[in-house]
C-alpha cells in the first residue's frame, strides 16, 4: 500500500464499457477504479446487471465489437485495450485465465477431456504429442481428479458438473497464469460440490501464488475466499474494503441492505429486511446516485450528482454522500410468524 | 393436536431404465425411495436436498401429477391419484404448485391479468367482474397494482412475474402451495421480498406450504418443520433451528458445514464429502451415504437405517447416531 509495495499487477482506472444494441448506446460500467495486488484475491459481489462479469469480460477482452471500452487497464504495465489482438491472445490463458459458471458447456461435446487439455497445454506451453498427454495428465491430478488416466479419454457428458469444473480449472492452469478471474465458478454446484472446488481454488492459489478475481452474487463465498471485496451496483463500484471490515460494518446502504436480505444458517431467526424495487435498467438510470431510489437513506441531495468512490477510513472505500455522517445500523426485527 | 392436511405415506417412484444401451440389463432408478411426512394446515414443511435427491419428484407425487410406483398420498383425508378425472381436478383447486422459473410459468402472448384469472375460468366460478375484482384483491396482496393487470410477463421483472405467479395460484384461495425453489432465480435483494410475501401470504390465508429448496438458509427461514433428502430418502427431520444448528446425520452435518457464511463466524468447522453423490440407479446397499461418510462402518453396508426419532423428537436415519454401532460391537 505504501511506497515499498511492488507494482500491482493489475490496475483499472476509469474503466467504461458501451454497448451499441443498434438503437443506442447504453452503458453498463460507468468508471470502475480498482487495483489487484499480486496473489491477491479480490471478491467481486454485485446482483443481475451491476456490471460485475462485463467488467472483468473487458479485462479479457472478450466482449466483442458492439463493445467499446473506454479507460485504462493496465496488466503489469502494459495497456490491454491499446494492444492488438494477436498480442492479447498471447496474454489469455498465460498472463491472466477465466473460468465460468458453467462448465459443461463451455467444454467442447465432441471432444475428449484429454485432447482439449493437450490443446490448451500445446497453446500455452507449446508441448506436442505424448508429452502434451503426461501434461494434461499432470494437470488432472492437480485438480485431484481421480483415474486421471481414464479420465483423459472420456469426453463431458460423462463427467459431474464439479469434475468439468475442476477441467476448466485444468485448463485455466495450462498456462500457468499470474491472475485467475472466476465468474461464479461455482453457482450452478450443489453446495457440497461447491465447497470442494473453492477448497481446491485455495489450495491452487496457495502453491502458486496466483490472484484471483472471485465473481459472485453469494456475499459468503467471497466472504471466505477473498482477501478484499469490491461491491457492484448499477455499472459502479458503490464500496470497496477488506473482507473482515466490509462484513463486520458495512457503509454503503446497498452493502447494508444485501446483508439485511440476507438469512442465516444460525442465531435467531429475523424477518428478512427486502430492499425495496428493482435494479434500474442501464438505458435508464436515476440522476445522482443511482441506489437512491431504494435507498433508506437518501435525501434529495443524492439525486445532485453521482457521489464519487471516496476513502472512509482506512483501506476502504465508500460512493455514498451520507457515509460519514449516518449512523443508522443495519435493522434488525425479531421474526413473527 | 389439528389433523394433517397433507399425508404422505411411504411414497416411492421408481424409474425402469436401461442402463449401456438398448440390449443393456433393465435396472430401476429409485427417485423417491419410502418417502413419508406430514403438513399441518397453515404450516411449512421444507424439502431440502442437493440436485437429484428426488425432491422435485417427491412435490410431482404430492400433486398427483406422477404416478406413485408405492405408498399414498392423502390429502385432506383423500387419497390424491394421478387419475385426472373429477375428483383429481376438485382436489387440484386446493393445492397450487409454484415453480422456480416465472418466465417459464407464465404464458407470454397474455396480460398478467388474465392469466391470474384463468384458474377461475378453469374451475367456472364467480362472474367475469367478480373475476376481476378478486385478481385485483390478490395483485394487491402480491404488491402489485393495477397499473400491472394488463402488462405483459416481459414488461415485468423477476422478482414482479413471482408474484404473479403467486397470484395466479392463490386466487382458488387453496389451502396447500407446492413451492419448487420459488426464489432460487432471484437476485438476493429480491429473495427476500419473495420470501417475506411468503411469510405475509401464509399469516393472511392460512394456507400450508411445501417449500422445496437447495438454500438451507432460505428454507430455515420459511420452515415450521425440515426434511433433508439424500438419494430418494429423508436422512433427518426436525425443528429447522435444531437440526441446522445442530445436525445430526453426517450429511447434514457436511451440507451445513458447505454453506459458506458472510458473517465473519469462520469458526465453523469444514467437512469436504469427496467425490460426488453416486448414481441414482446404483445406490449403495445398506445406507446410501456410507461411501461419501467419513463414520461408515460395515453395519452401514450390510443393514440401511430407518428414520428414527431421537429423545428430542428430531428423526434421523444413521447408524451412528442411534448407537447401533456401538450396540453391534458391545454384542
Amino acid at each position: 500500500m505504501f511506497g515499498l509495495a511492488p507494482p500491482p499487477i493489475l490496475e483499472i482506472a476509469g474503466l467504461t464499457v458501451d454497448f451499441d444494441t443498434g438503437k443506442r448506446i447504453v452503458r453498463a460500467v460507468h468508471g470502475v477504479d480498482l487495483k489487484l495486488g499480486r496473489g491477491e484475491a479480490l471478491g467481486l459481489v454485485g446482483e443481475s446487471g451491476s456490471g460485475k462479469s462485463v467488467t472483468w469480460m473487458a479485462v479479457m477482452r472478450l466482449l466483442g465489437p458492439r463493445a467499446r471500452i473506454g479507460g485504462e487497464i493496465l496488466l503489469d504495465g502494459a495497456s490491454i485495450p491499446d494492444m492488438p489482438e494477436p498480442a492479447v491472445e498471447k496474454l489469455r490463458g498465460r498472463r491472466m485465465a477465466m473460468i465460468f459458471q458453467d462448465a459443461t458447456s463451455a467444454l467442447n461435446p465432441v471432444h475428449r477431456i484429454g485432447s482439449q487439455l493437450a490443446e490448451a497445454v500445446r497453446l500455452h506451453r507449446g508441448l506436442s504429442g505424448a508429452s502434451a498427454r503426461v501434461e494434461a495428465r499432470r494437470l488432472l491430478d492437480r485438480v485431484r481428479i481421480a483415474n486421471a488416466q481414464q479420465r483423459l479419454d472420456e469426453y463431458p457428458h460423462q463427467l459431474s458438473g464439479g469434475m468439468n469444473q475442476r477441467v476448466m480449472i485444468a485448463m485455466a492452469l495450462a498456462g500457468a497464469p499470474d491472475l485467475l478471474i472466476a465468474d461464479e465458478p461455482t453457482t450452478a454446484l450443489d453446495a457440497t460440490i461447491q465447497a470442494q472446488i473453492l477448497d481446491l481454488l485455495r489450495e491452487i492459489r496457495r502453491d502458486s501464488g496466483m490472484a484471483m478475481v472471485l465473481i459472485s452474487h453469494d456475499l459468503g463465498v467471497v466472504a471466505e475466499n477473498c482477501d478484499r471485496i469490491a461491491v457492484m451496483y448499477a455499472g459502479r463500484i458503490v464500496e470497496e474494503a477488506p473482507s473482515d471490515a466490509l462484513f463486520e460494518d458495512p457503509r454503503h446502504p446497498y452493502t447494508r441492505g444485501l446483508m439485511a436480505a440476507l438469512p442465516d444458517l444460525d442465531g435467531p431467526r429475523r424477518a428478512l429486511v427486502a430492499i425495496p424495487g428493482t435494479v434500474p435498467e442501464p438505458w435508464s438510470l436515476p440522476p445522482g446516485c443511482s441506489f437512491a431510489p431504494r435507498c433508506p437513506d437518501a435525501v434529495p441531495a443524492c439525486a445532485a450528482g453521482v457521489p464519487p468512490l471516496l476513502a472512509s477510513g482506512s483501506r476502504r472505500r465508500a460512493a455514498c454522500i451520507r457515509v460519514a455522517g449516518a449512523d443508522v445500523a443495519a435493522p434488525t426485527r425479531e421474526l413473527v410468524w | 393436536m389439528t389433523a394433517p392436511l397433507l399425508v404422505a405415506d411411504a411414497i416411492e417412484r421408481h424409474y425402469e431404465v436401461r442402463r449401456d444401451g438398448l440390449l443393456g440389463k433393465r435396472r430401476s432408478l429409485r427417485a423417491v425411495d419410502g418417502v413419508s411426512f406430514a403438513v399441518p394446515p397453515g404450516r411449512t414443511l421444507g424439502l431440502v436436498g442437493e440436485s437429484g435427491c428426488g425432491k422435485s419428484t417427491t412435490a410431482k407425487l404430492v400433486l398427483g401429477l406422477v404416478p406413485l410406483t408405492g405408498g399414498t398420498v392423502r390429502f385432506d383425508g383423500q387419497p390424491v391419484q394421478a387419475r385426472h378425472d373429477a375428483a383429481w381436478r376438485r382436489q387440484r383447486r386446493d393445492m397450487q404448485m409454484v415453480y422456480q422459473d416465472p418466465l417459464g410459468a407464465l404464458d407470454r402472448r397474455l396480460p398478467v391479468g388474465r392469466q391470474i384469472m384463468e384458474p377461475l375460468a378453469i374451475h367456472r366460478i364467480g362472474t367475469p367482474n367478480g373475476r376481476r375484482d378478486k385478481a385485483m384483491a390478490l395483485l394487491e396482496a402480491v404488491g402489485l397494482g393495477a397499473s400491472h393487470l394488463g402488462r405483459y410477463p416481459h414488461e415485468l421483472s423477476g422478482g414482479q412475474r413471482q408474484r404473479i405467479v403467486l397470484a395466479r395460484a392463490m386466487i382458488l384461495e387453496p389451502r396447500l402451495l407446492v413451492c419448487d425453489e420459488p426464489v432460487s432465480a432471484l437476485d438476493v435483494s429480491i429473495q427476500a421480498q419473495v420470501v417475506n410475501l411468503l411469510g405475509d401470504i401464509q399469516a393472511r390465508f392460512g394456507v400450508a406450504y411445501l417449500f422445496i429448496s437447495h438454500d438451507l438458509r432460505i428454507v430455515r427461514q420459511v420452515s415450521h418443520e425440515v426434511a433433508v433428502m439424500y438419494l430418494g430418502r429423508i436422512v433427518e427431520q426436525g425443528e429447522p433451528d435444531r437440526l441446522f444448528s445442530q445436525p445430526e446425520h453426517p450429511y447434514t452435518r457436511a451440507l451445513v458445514s458447505a454453506i459458506p457464511t458472510a458473517r465473519g463466524a469462520k469458526a465453523r468447522e469444514r467437512i469436504l464429502l469427496q467425490g460426488d453423490p453416486p448414481n441414482p440407479v446404483d445406490v449403495p446397499s445398506g445406507c446410501a451415504f456410507r461411501t461419501r461418510c467419513a463414520w461408515a462402518q460395515p453395519l452401514c453396508a450390510e443393514r440401511r437405517p430407518e428414520l428414527r426419532p431421537l429423545a428430542d423428537g428430531t428423526r434421523v436415519a444413521c447408524h451412528m447416531t442411534h448407537g447401533d454401532i456401538a450396540a453391534r460391537r458391545a454384542a
